[in-house]
């Protein structure tokens, strides 16, 4: 219950930050000739997963962000709801500073708290994000744990346009533990890999995109093991319906 | 019969005694462009607002009364006038409050077809424009028997803060002429799979698109208001020569504009008259005017055909004997693709990283990266018959890269106008040397949608500073992959076309990709401008500069500079 009002709260801050700033924004620049402060709310899943063993998942993975072009506040948020069980099988959320480095890429410096069924963690969070040459758009990110507990995280994507609004989405997401956490089932090294494949079409400009798609999830190592021990599958397959928001 | 006589005279003082006053409302409306209706900003209840009418030599007094909820302005685009009159918030005064009536009052000195806007937030792009026609005191160097304004634009669905937050967010957002697996495969089958891979992989390898030649598509294109399906007419008799003004209004977008069947001859360019050039296409830059005069000689109907640069969009009208009567409106042309040549000092063949902020001088603090780039500024050299395309050659016109694909031809292989095409009809300066040059490098991130002047943004720049007497040569170096329409306010901006004193006296330059342009200016207006991109996003993204004019015969302008300064730093 009180996860649901974490996530549901997450969600009316969501909503309501924009109004406030949208003014600030607007009125500013009458009097300078320039627009300064921004912000955004992308999310380029939230989908329904059917696994190839029956289960459904809710899940999400967003972002808002609030700024300017030299310094921006993000807020990330990303959640697994298994509906027979409910439960957050994961609830991730992160407050960072993000600020250009190069043309392309931004550095960000933060905190991550997983709030998840089951024991939490809070990190602290140094990455990158950008657009890599041949348009893809990448993410790295290190997290320390409060226990010390060091975490790696690619996620990389690809738009690949059959017309300019039927787009295949390809992604890729590689977590690598540099240390072991037996509590939360992370293991040294190659944890795991989540690859997508989504077809997507720009429904309402970019705004409402809806996608059907299919989702290859994976373990590794000891990983693998902790998940084998608690009951879980090391490997699945998810077919997913969705839409990528923008606005 | 008394009585009728007493009111018509009543009328005509009333008339005489108003000559040279004016009243304008700043009104919320409605624009209904046939294809969607939208909330906007007008003038005395409609946009566009009405056409101003003024008369060379006389004082003008024009009270704007602002009816919205938010500050406004009026700028008088092109317009000679005192600084504090040329209504730039934050630069030539502190804008217009709402409920608050501000008074403008300044001498027509000029004559010819301008424009008015707000210059106050997307309020220009929301609908707050209208056209200026100033007639002359003398005799026009050319007859013609009616007129009309053909006052162009780009309406879009979205409100201008929405469009730029979006492009902040993903500045490919309202682009959809990117190449598809579809176009990878066309371009295979005509220039070979390697030479198709190997252009993919440069361009994919500097992040930019080739089709990256209008940054706001998706809009209507309108004129006098109305959209091609609404279809605005100007009736004629057959023979008459006609003389319509053109001004575009549009937020971002450059028309190429034609009449099919009818010669248009070029007289005025900005409000000054041109050496007369017939052509049979021209292409028109954001913010700027062209007089054209033409005769139809049949009793039919033409269409004016207005398509945007980047072919995503078109505005239509007709010319006619009688309303209702309309004649075909051709098909948009193929949409022009960038070439290696408009990236200019962008890239070369060499794939290592593509940081442009490591040019020289660059002074920019979005741009950090300086780890071992070797790049200069200068247009590279390029062999486009290696990457497969037949381009245009651009001898003949120094307006545009060598092998841009952004050369403009005219629809039935007839006449486009080109820069080099304008002579002044009658020069306003005595030629003579520039005292100095000043180099504005016209900068950007696409991707970040961040745009500048010498890699630095209007709030983290120092004012350009000008003193009263001097003619300035401006060099613009545009490094960019966009088409700059640069406005210089208070200041004429005279065209190196390479015509010594017969250079065409213009407002705004129009400067192309990876091209160098070079303009002159007579400092002879004191105080404060604005000088700028005049595309609404590009402006407001940070491609803007304040010039302080210092010196001259009205030096309370240089204690007041100094004060207004000192606020801006703050701010």
């Amino acid at each position: 219950m009180i996860r649901h009002m974490v996530a549901t709260s997450w969600l009316a801050l969501l909503m309501a930050a924009p109004l406030a700033t949208a003014q600030a924004a607007g009125s500013e620049q009458e009097d300078t000739q320039s627009a300064r402060y921004f912000w955004g709310a992308q999310f380029e899943e939230v989908e329904y997963r059917y696994s190839d063993e029956d289960d459904t998942l809710f899940t999400w993975d967003g972002d808002l962000f609030y700024g300017r072009d030299e310094l921006k506040l993000r807020w990330l948020t990303k959640g697994e709801y298994e509906q027979e069980h409910d439960a957050y099988e994961q609830l991730e959320n992160q407050l960072l500073v993000q600020t250009p480095v190069s043309d392309f890429f931004d550095a960000k410096l933060g905190v991550r708290f997983d709030t998840p069924e089951g024991p939490d963690r809070t990190y602290g969070v140094l990455g990158v994000s950008g657009l890599a040459p041949l348009w893809f758009e990448v993410d790295a990110s290190l997290y320390l744990s409060d226990d010390g507990d060091a975490l790696a995280e690619l996620d990389a994507e690809y738009e690949l346009l059959f017309t300019n609004y039927l787009t295949l989405i390809a992604s890729l997401e590689v977590v690598y533990g540099i240390d072991e956490d037996e509590e939360i089932g992370v293991g040294r090294g190659l944890n795991s890999t989540e690859a997508g494949l989504r077809l997507s079409y720009d429904l309402w400009d970019r705004s409402f995109s809806p996608y059907l798609g299919v989702v290859h999830e994976n373990q590794y190592g000891d990983t693998a093991d902790f998940t084998r021990a608690s009951g879980g599958d090391r490997e699945q397959w998810f077919s997913v319906i969705g839409a990528k928001l923008m606005f | 019969m008394k009585v009728l006589a007493l009111f018509v005279l009543a009328c005509l003082l009333s008339w005489t005694a108003q000559a040279g006053e004016y009243n304008l409302t700043v009104d919320r409306v409605m624009i209904d462009t046939g294809e969607f209706t939208k909330s906007g900003i007008g003038y005395n209840g409609s946009s566009p607002g009405p056409v101003l009418r003024f008369k060379e030599g006389e004082d003008v007094t024009i009270h704007v009364t602002n009816n919205l909820d938010v500050s406004t302005s009026i700028h008088w685009h092109g317009l000679v006038l005192p600084f504090q009159m040329d209504g730039v918030p934050g630069i030539s005064f502190d804008g217009i409050e709402p409920g608050e009536t501000f008074t403008y009052r300044f001498p027509i000195v000029q004559n010819g077809t301008y424009w008015f806007h707000s210059h106050s937030g997307f309020q220009e792009p929301d609908g707050a424009y209208g056209a200026i026609i100033i007639e002359p005191e003398g005799r026009e160097p050319f007859r013609f028997d009616r007129e009309y304004v053909v006052q162009l634009t780009d309406k879009h669905p979205h409100s201008g803060d929405r469009i730029l937050r979006n492009l902040k967010m993903s500045a490919d957002y309202y682009n959809r002429q990117q190449q598809t697996v579809g176009d990878f495969f066309s371009d295979v089958a005509d220039q070979g799979f390697w030479s198709t891979l190997q252009d993919r992989l440069m361009w994919g390898d500097m992040r930019m698109m080739k089709a990256d030649i209008e940054d706001v598509q998706g809009f209507v294109g309108l004129i006098n208001g109305q959209s091609p399906e609404q279809n605005w007419t100007g009736l004629f008799e057959p023979g008459e020569r006609i003389r319509l003004r053109f001004i575009n209004s549009s937020a971002m977008t450059y028309f190429d504009v034609r009449i099919p069947g009818l010669e248009m001859t070029v007289v005025e360019a900005d409000g000054n008259y041109v050496q007369p050039v017939t052509v049979d296409e021209f292409r028109i830059g954001v913010a700027e005017t062209y007089d054209v005069i033409v005769r139809p000689r049949e009793d039919r109907a033409y269409t004016i055909f207005a398509e945007s640069m980047g072919r995503s969009g078109y505005a239509r009208g007709t010319l006619a004997t009688a309303a209702g009567m309309s004649a075909e409106v051709p098909e948009l042309r193929p949409a022009p693709l960038l070439t290696m040549a408009d990236m200019g000092g962008h890239s070369g063949m060499d794939h290592s990283g593509m940081d442009h902020g490591d040019m020289p001088g660059n002074d920019s603090s979005m741009t950090m990266d300086h780890s071992g780039m070797d790049m200069s500024g200068s247009t590279m050299v390029m062999d486009h018959a290696a990457m497969g395309h037949a381009m245009p050659e651009a001898d003949d016109n120094p307006f545009y890269a060598d092998g841009s694909g952004l050369i403009p031809e005219a629809a039935d292989g007839g006449r486009f106008l080109a820069y080099t095409d304008l002579r002044a009809q009658r020069p306003l300066y005595e030629e003579r040397e520039p005292t100095r040059e000043i180099e504005l490098r016209l900068t950007g991130n696409m991707e970040r949608y961040v745009w500048s002047i010498n890699g630095v943004k209007y709030e983290d720049a120092d004012p350009i500073r000008l003193q009263y007497g001097e003619r300035v040569r401006f060099k613009f170096v545009n490094e960019t992959m966009m088409t700059h329409p640069m406005h210089l306010h208070g200041m004429w901006s005279i065209l190196d076309v390479g015509q010594g004193k017969w250079n065409p006296i213009k407002h705004v330059i129009s400067v192309a990709p990876a091209t160098t342009v070079y303009m002159e200016t007579e400092v002879d207006a004191p105080g404060e401008w604005a000088f700028h991109c005049h595309l609404s996003y590009h402006a407001a993204s940070g491609m803007f500069r304040k010039v302080i004019v210092e010196g001259g015969p009205d030096s309370v302008a240089d204690g007041e500079a100094e004060a207004v300064d000192g606020q801006e730093g703050e701010a």
